[in-house]
């Protein structure tokens, strides 16, 4: 329940209710949309992207001297786990065609294509279990354009200027001209789309779409879709080969600068194994558990980066790595689920944000960074949020129109998850808002791809969150799953094609041994070992305490010393 | 645009993010974590509280928002003889709960072609006969954290009621309890798994505007508007973009 000094707010949302679900029911903006100088004014003055500290020169490494997101440039100024001496590469523990690091939506997708298009056998190596991901999160649903009133193009046009027509074009088209088919692929796998009586696709609005084009699957979409993805999966046992808590720690380029594989660290055993490979796809997914600028993140417990951070020491580029996107809606009350996500959906079906007034004070459905900065302002600025008894601060989103809008049963119906994760603390979303605050959500950047997954290095593909061009500097609803399901198959086409050609050489891992000289020379000092693995929560106390073993001597020697990076007397 | 409330905020927000330290006043309950007892804060989740307590989770965290199934958990209060069960990320601590988290549970996934099945009580028998073995007792529906009606669907599967399978067990996210704690020994969220897919590929009502749009696509019918469009300079799109249409 919420506590009693937030009855006179409640009071007001209930009060302007009636005149507002009056507004929701004509077919105008409930409140009008901004134009492209209001956008700008709104993220310059209160995107966390824009404040002083949030970004700054990396000083190695193939983006050296760019302006990077503050802790993405930490994290690239890094050391790795292992130094070329150390690993024996002469013996391989496992061979195969495509290595695939990363167990989420984009691995699955890329494994089966690959399999059935060029009949080739995979690995796939991820650091918790199958499907531990953001794709398994995602509650609202996926774009692609599908009705008579849309088209391919259309949804072009909205994701690129969502982007700030900052996307790379090639990208874009291929994310969008490929939507239908993915809707296709999915449903033929067994995917239970929500649907109309007459059997079309049943579609919402999400910020920033001009037609509605978002299917789902209840809030369980990305749940629904992975599930269905790794069963296919693991129906091909002789074909795709699982590695579990087995996360890949650095990659493996052979002496003519292609990649080669990668080496993995079992989280169990902590051993190290080699693994060549004729092509490697990275679909390791984003950073948000990094909790860039301290924010609460909606995002899975093995959302570190790793994949950044080992593409960038073998020479890949990034891309817009100074771009990071809240959600506009993260709970921030109650305590327990701050920071978890509230779907973009609750909105698209006729949720309004609200300040502590009752009064609307954005358009429900401008693009999120958009959105998410008008909150901070409406909080920081006006002074309209609610604060919570932990100190965290709070808008309102007016969840009972949704009801209202539709007929009673809609929200417990098409917001089970949202319903429930509520209700455990005795607020029921259809008699009462949510109050929320954007969390960290998504990196919008990532490595520097191609429309065939292709990077700087032959025979290294990404796909998925990890990769940065597609989205420009902010993603749409819906586009990210889209995105696993696209570009997941594609790198498994086109990494499925590399490998059945190409001859690889002697494996190296020198290029650790080159990165390190180079954070010498540039001056770096920093004890940071990464990929980082795993965030640590542990209270601070607990953490010193802890620290007596780790030592801070052995780089890679244990995961402990690298959770602790942050609590080390150098650091 | 830094201003003492978006501060204070922030702080707030990192404290949660690296342990419960600046929350001064905190009222601590004891809880068992594998028999072993912590003192943990009164209000924390049971995944918070084993983070509090100094462990590392590996196994038993995941997405940490109740979609994952990572976390199951069983627990039993004081003075109660019930094994309860919840996912951690999801239920809160309480005085004298002892609790153990259940890092995998053993099953046996059926291996399948799925062009080669029919939605029909024959695809059950064949992939999941222990199906069949259902008593009826209900455990699985009294063991389930989403509150699914596990059982309903297991006795819907029995009669190749596949529609129902599907509704039914839509929100699982697959933690393993019911499996665990069935006296039948039945590995109800497989199951499940396939039975939607079985909806999904047979069952559902197909979407004529779908086949459309795929041959559409296939036909290279949006050539020439996406060359435009990629053509561009970003101050006509830009025009072109804040100019269209909203439905």
């Amino acid at each position: 329940m919420y506590p009693d000094y937030m009855a006179e707010s409640l009071r007001k949302v209930a009060q302007t209710r009636a005149k507002r679900l009056e507004l929701a029911r004509k077919t105008e903006p409930v409140y009008p949309p901004m134009n492209a100088e209001e956008r700008q004014a709104v993220l310059e003055g209160f995107h966390p992207d824009y404040e002083p500290s949030a970004r700054r020169p990396v000083r190695v490494g193939p983006n050296k001297g760019e302006t990077l997101t503050t802790e993405v440039s930490e994290l690239l100024e890094s050391h790795s786990w292992l130094r070329g001496v150390q690993v024996n590469l002469d013996k391989p523990d496992f061979e195969t065609d495509l290595l695939i690091i990363g167990g989420g939506g984009a691995g699955c997708n890329a494994a089966l294509i690959a399999m059935k298009e060029h009949g080739i056998r995979s690995i796939i190596a991820t650091k918790l279990r199958m499907g531990d991901a953001n794709s398994m999160m995602s509650q609202g649903g996926m774009q692609a354009a599908v009705s008579r009133t849309d088209s391919p193009t259309r949804h072009y046009l909205d994701a690129i200027g969502g982007g700030h027509f900052e996307n790379k074009p090639e990208l874009v088209r291929a994310l969008t001209e490929d939507g239908p088919g993915v809707v296709k692929w999915l449903e033929d796998l067994g995917v239970v789309w929500d649907k109309e009586q007459d059997g079309s696709m049943k579609v919402m609005h999400g910020g920033g779409t001009s037609r509605k084009r978002m299917f789902s699957c209840r809030d369980y979409t990305g749940a629904m879709i992975m599930r269905t993805l790794m069963d296919e999966v693991r129906n091909h046992p002789d074909m795709i080969d699982i590695k579990e808590f087995m996360p890949a720690v650095e990659l493996i380029m052979d002496d003519n600068g292609r990649c080669a594989g990668a080496i993995l660290y079992s989280m169990d055993s902590e051993e190290f194994f080699v693994v060549k490979a004729k092509s490697t796809l990275i679909a390791t997914g984003g950073y948000g558990r990094l909790h860039i600028r301290g924010f609460d993140t909606t995002n899975h417990y093995g959302s570190t980066g790793d994949g950044l951070v080992m593409a960038y020491r073998a020479g890949a580029k990034l891309m817009y790595m100074d771009s990071v996107q809240y959600h506009p809606t993260g709970v921030s009350f109650p305590e327990q689920i701050a920071g978890f996500l509230v779907t973009e959906a609750i909105r698209g079906a006729g949720g309004q944000p609200l300040n502590k007034e009752g009064e609307l004070f954005v358009f429900p459905r401008e693009p999120r960074d958009i959105e998410a900065s008008a909150i901070i302002r409406e909080c920081v600025q006006n002074g309209g949020g609610v604060p919570t008894p932990s100190g965290r601060v709070g808008v309102w989103l007016d969840s009972p129109l949704i009801d209202m809008l539709h007929g009673e049963g809609y929200t417990e119906k098409h917001f089970p998850a949202m319903y429930r994760q509520f209700i455990r603390y005795g607020i029921d979303i259809t008699k009462l808002p949510m109050l929320i605050y954007p969390s960290l959500h998504y990196q919008n950047g990532g490595i520097e791809i191609n429309e065939r997954c292709e990077t700087d290095i032959p025979g290294l593909y990404v796909a998925g969150e990890a990769t940065g061009g597609l989205h420009g500097r902010n993603r749409l609803m819906g586009n990210s799953v889209l995105d696993y399901n696209v570009f997941g198959q594609r790198a498994g086409r086109y990494a499925g094609e590399y490998a059945k050609t190409v001859k690889l050489g002697k494996l190296s891992l020198a290029h650790l041994d080159s990165y390190e000289k180079e954070l010498a020379n540039a001056g770096v000092k920093t004890d940071l070992v990464t990929p980082v693995l795993l965030p640590s929560y542990a209270p601070k106390d607990v953490k010193k305490r802890q620290l007596l073993r780790g030592n801070n001597v052995l780089p890679g020697s244990s995961v402990l010393q690298n959770r602790l990076f942050d609590e080390r007397p150098d650091a | 645009m830094t201003s003492v409330k978006a501060e204070t905020t922030k702080k707030k927000s990192a404290s949660q993010a690296d342990g419960k330290q600046d929350v001064v006043e905190q009222s601590l309950i004891t809880a068992y974590i594998m028999g072993k007892a912590y003192k943990v804060p009164a209000d924390a989740t049971i995944m918070g509280a084993i983070e509090y307590a100094g462990h590392q989770i590996i196994r038993g965290a995941g997405c940490r928002e109740g979609y994952c199934g990572a976390c199951a958990t069983i627990y039993r209060l004081p003075g109660d003889y019930k094994i309860r069960t919840g996912l951690a990320c999801m239920t809160l601590v309480e005085e004298g709960m002892t609790l153990a988290q259940i890092p995998s549970v053993p099953a046996e996934k059926a291996i399948y072609d799925i062009e080669q099945l029919k939605p029909n009580v024959t695809a059950i028998q064949q992939m999941y006969p222990s199906v069949f073995r259902c008593v009826a007792c209900n455990t699985c529906t009294r063991s389930c954290p989403q509150g699914l009606q596990v059982m309903d669907y297991v006795q819907a599967a029995k009669r190749g009621d596949i529609a129902t399978v599907m509704d039914l067990s839509f929100d699982c996210v697959v933690c393993g309890m019911c499996m665990l704690r069935c006296p039948a020994e039945i590995t109800q969220p497989l199951m499940a798994i396939m039975a939607k897919r079985l909806y999904g590929r047979y069952l559902r009502q197909d979407s004529p505007e779908l086949a459309e749009r795929v041959k559409a696509v296939e036909g290279h019918a949006y050539d020439a508007e996406y060359a435009e469009l990629m053509s561009m300079s970003r101050e006509n799109l830009s025009k072109r973009y804040y100019a269209r249409d909203t439905e």
